[in-house]
């Protein structure tokens, strides 16, 4: 039986491996295509080629083009400073609230995760219209607050923490508090250290989500110096400043989407636990048995 | 597992803790609770309220309109278009992205070489930013000088104007879909194949079910229910609210051949400031949302569990 193993799956396995690899390149090409044309000669992209030859010359016209003309790493800072806050904000709000779902009974409980449930199904395009309205009144659109603000809640964060910490020992929990351990201190001392891989996968949850969006700055930010990457390339995209020059715009969606798919290839069990986090491993999806 | 503090000992604990752990429990919950409120909750309230109206930003008078609004926009040719195109889209991406992905995660699955290559070939769509991916995807396409039609050229076919064909647009912009959402099924079918125990592999080997096909039908598809019903349920909440593609590269064109539910309701309620109307289109998207999440929760609990 071994035998007929190990003989048969080797043509199964060309021909599995053939399938698979053609079916890689195909959606890694998107990827090798942007970086190509970003460091390819305007006039050999015009002309339809199927082989492009790079050269160095090409790809510093491309990339100080695009840099020039649109404030791409602007965008980048911007980005990275809108992420980190909704992620530190987000953390700091939903773990305390995770721990006393898990740990700490009092009355209102259910009520609030029955909020916490119905919050994380809703999309952000429902509250979006009287949440503008909102930012408007207030004239806080156009500013980075328009970007953080509506997002530093997450009932999936909160979700999240609450079934991670539901599992951690008691006795520990009444010990500390023996050791003069406050409620806060258990919090960021105790559980948030032992859930680190909830934290890690909802970190990068949060950060993709968030760095990716085009919608919500979309709506709320007009000023070039707020905008964060995806709306910066859209508008750049759009603009008379891209000039139709393909390689630049090439070279500024090579810049935006380098920096995840860096952390991808590095952290690849963090990003894919992370992303399929939204439902996909929770508790919610071993069908409600665990809420 | 209590035991480990004596049970006495234990219970005068938990007296003069109580209500102290019941004011630390409102004193931890409270920031979360009030910006749930204020953040989510209630903004989804007000955005029901106001598609009863004819709520205008920066106008004083407001009136109730009772159901007008939802009458006008269920009436009007630009929201049966807009729906026509959000069936064909969502009918294209949701079949194919998750067969190929069940496709593609069997495959991997049952590879020993090149396993987490595929992986992250197939995943990396889904991590990357999409604005930045449909351009790269427009060069892709491009009438003139993109690799695809250079390719069909090659075969003598005549090129395609992929992007400004009003009747290929949206079967183009629908494939950009099915290629960002394959990796991501792709993911949750494997963690759904790597929880199924070897021993109901071993004895469905004994019926005969060894490999291929049968064993993929005796054994594989039935331990995938649960997780194929998560994975419908999600592609079709995803699929429905897609519509950066379509801002990025057509805004609804051409002929409003691209113009999707959501992008209708970007374009009602943040472009021409048509509050009421836009309030209206997120209700019955909420309400949409809600529907399947009720239908998922429902199969979920006659669903067998194997595990």
């Amino acid at each position: 039986m071994f035998e007929r193993q190990t003989n048969r799956p080797n043509i199964e396995s060309v021909v599995g491996n053939a399938i698979l690899m053609s079916a890689a390149l195909i959606m890694l090409l998107p990827f090798f295509w942007m970086a190509m044309v970003s460091v390819t000669p305007q006039g050999e992209v015009y002309s339809g080629a199927l082989f492009l030859t790079p050269s160095l010359q090409a790809a510093q016209d491309n990339y100080i083009f695009a840099l020039s003309r649109a404030p791409l790493l602007r965008y980048m800072v911007n980005g990275a400073v809108v992420c980190i806050s909704i992620l530190i904000l987000q953390i700091l709000i939903a773990a305390p609230a995770g721990y006393a779902l898990a740990k700490l009974p009092f009355r209102g409980r259910p009520l609030l995760m029955a909020g916490v449930i119905i919050g994380l199904m809703i999309p952000i395009q429902v509250p979006a219209i009287p949440l503008y309205i909102g930012l408007a009144y207030a004239g806080l659109l156009d500013s980075y607050t328009a970007l953080i603000l509506p997002f530093i809640i997450s009932g999936f964060g909160i979700f999240l923490f609450r079934q991670f910490f539901a599992t951690y020992p008691d006795e520990v929990l009444d010990a500390a508090r023996l050791d003069g351990f406050s409620e806060l201190a258990i919090v960021w001392r105790l559980m948030l250290p032992a859930a680190w891989p909830a934290v890690a996968a909802f970190a990068v949850f949060s950060v993709v989500a968030h760095w990716n969006d085009l919608y919500w700055p979309l709506i709320v930010i007009l000023r070039p110096e707020l905008m964060t990457p995806p709306l910066g390339l859209a508008t750049f995209r759009q603009s008379g400043d891209s000039a139709g020059n393909i390689g630049a715009l090439m070279a500024g969606g090579v810049m935006i989407t380098a920096p995840l798919v860096v952390l991808f290839i590095f952290a690849q069990k963090h990003f894919i636990r992370g992303m399929t986090l939204s439902r996909g491993k929770n508790p919610l999806n071993s069908k409600g048995k665990s809420i | 597992m209590a035991n480990s503090i004596a049970p006495t000992y234990r219970a005068r604990l938990n007296a003069t803790q109580s209500t102290e752990s019941r004011r630390a429990g409102y004193f931890l919950s409270a920031p979360a609770a009030v910006l749930l409120i204020i953040l989510i909750l209630l903004p989804s309230s007000i955005v029901i309220f106001l598609s009863f109206t004819d709520y205008q930003l920066g106008l004083g008078e407001t009136r109730f309109v009772g159901l007008d609004n939802y009458a006008a926009t269920l009436a009007s040719a630009e929201f049966h278009k807009s729906l026509i195109n959000t069936f064909i889209y969502v009918a294209i991406v949701v079949p194919l992205s998750i067969a190929l992905g069940l496709i593609f995660a069997l495959m991997i699955e049952a590879r020993r070489t090149f396993k987490s290559f595929y992986r992250t070939a197939f995943f990396l769509p889904v991590t990357a930013t999409l604005v930045a991916m449909a351009t790269a995807w427009e060069v892709l396409l491009h009438p003139t000088f993109g690799l695809i039609n250079t390719v069909i050229a090659l075969f003598g076919a005549s090129k395609i104007r992929f992007l400004s064909d009003p009747d290929v647009a949206l079967y183009a912009i629908a494939a950009i879909g099915v290629w960002k959402q394959i990796g991501f099924n792709m993911i949750l079918f494997l963690a759904g194949l790597s929880t199924i125990p070897v021993e109901l592999y071993e004895s469905a080997s004994l019926d005969g079910a060894d490999r291929g096909w049968r064993r993929f039908l005796l054994v594989s598809w039935p331990m995938l229910g649960p997780v194929t019903l998560f994975v419908v349920v999600i592609t079709l909440i995803r699929a429905f609210s897609d519509f950066e593609a379509v801002i990025v590269l057509t805004d609804g064109g051409p002929i409003r051949s691209t113009a999707v539910v959501l992008f209708l309701l970007y374009e009602e309620a943040f472009r021409y400031f048509k509050i009421g109307t836009g309030s209206a289109i997120a209700v019955l998207f909420l309400v949409f949302v809600a529907l399947i999440s009720w239908v998922q929760w429902r199969i979920a609990e006659k669903q067998v569990h194997y595990v």
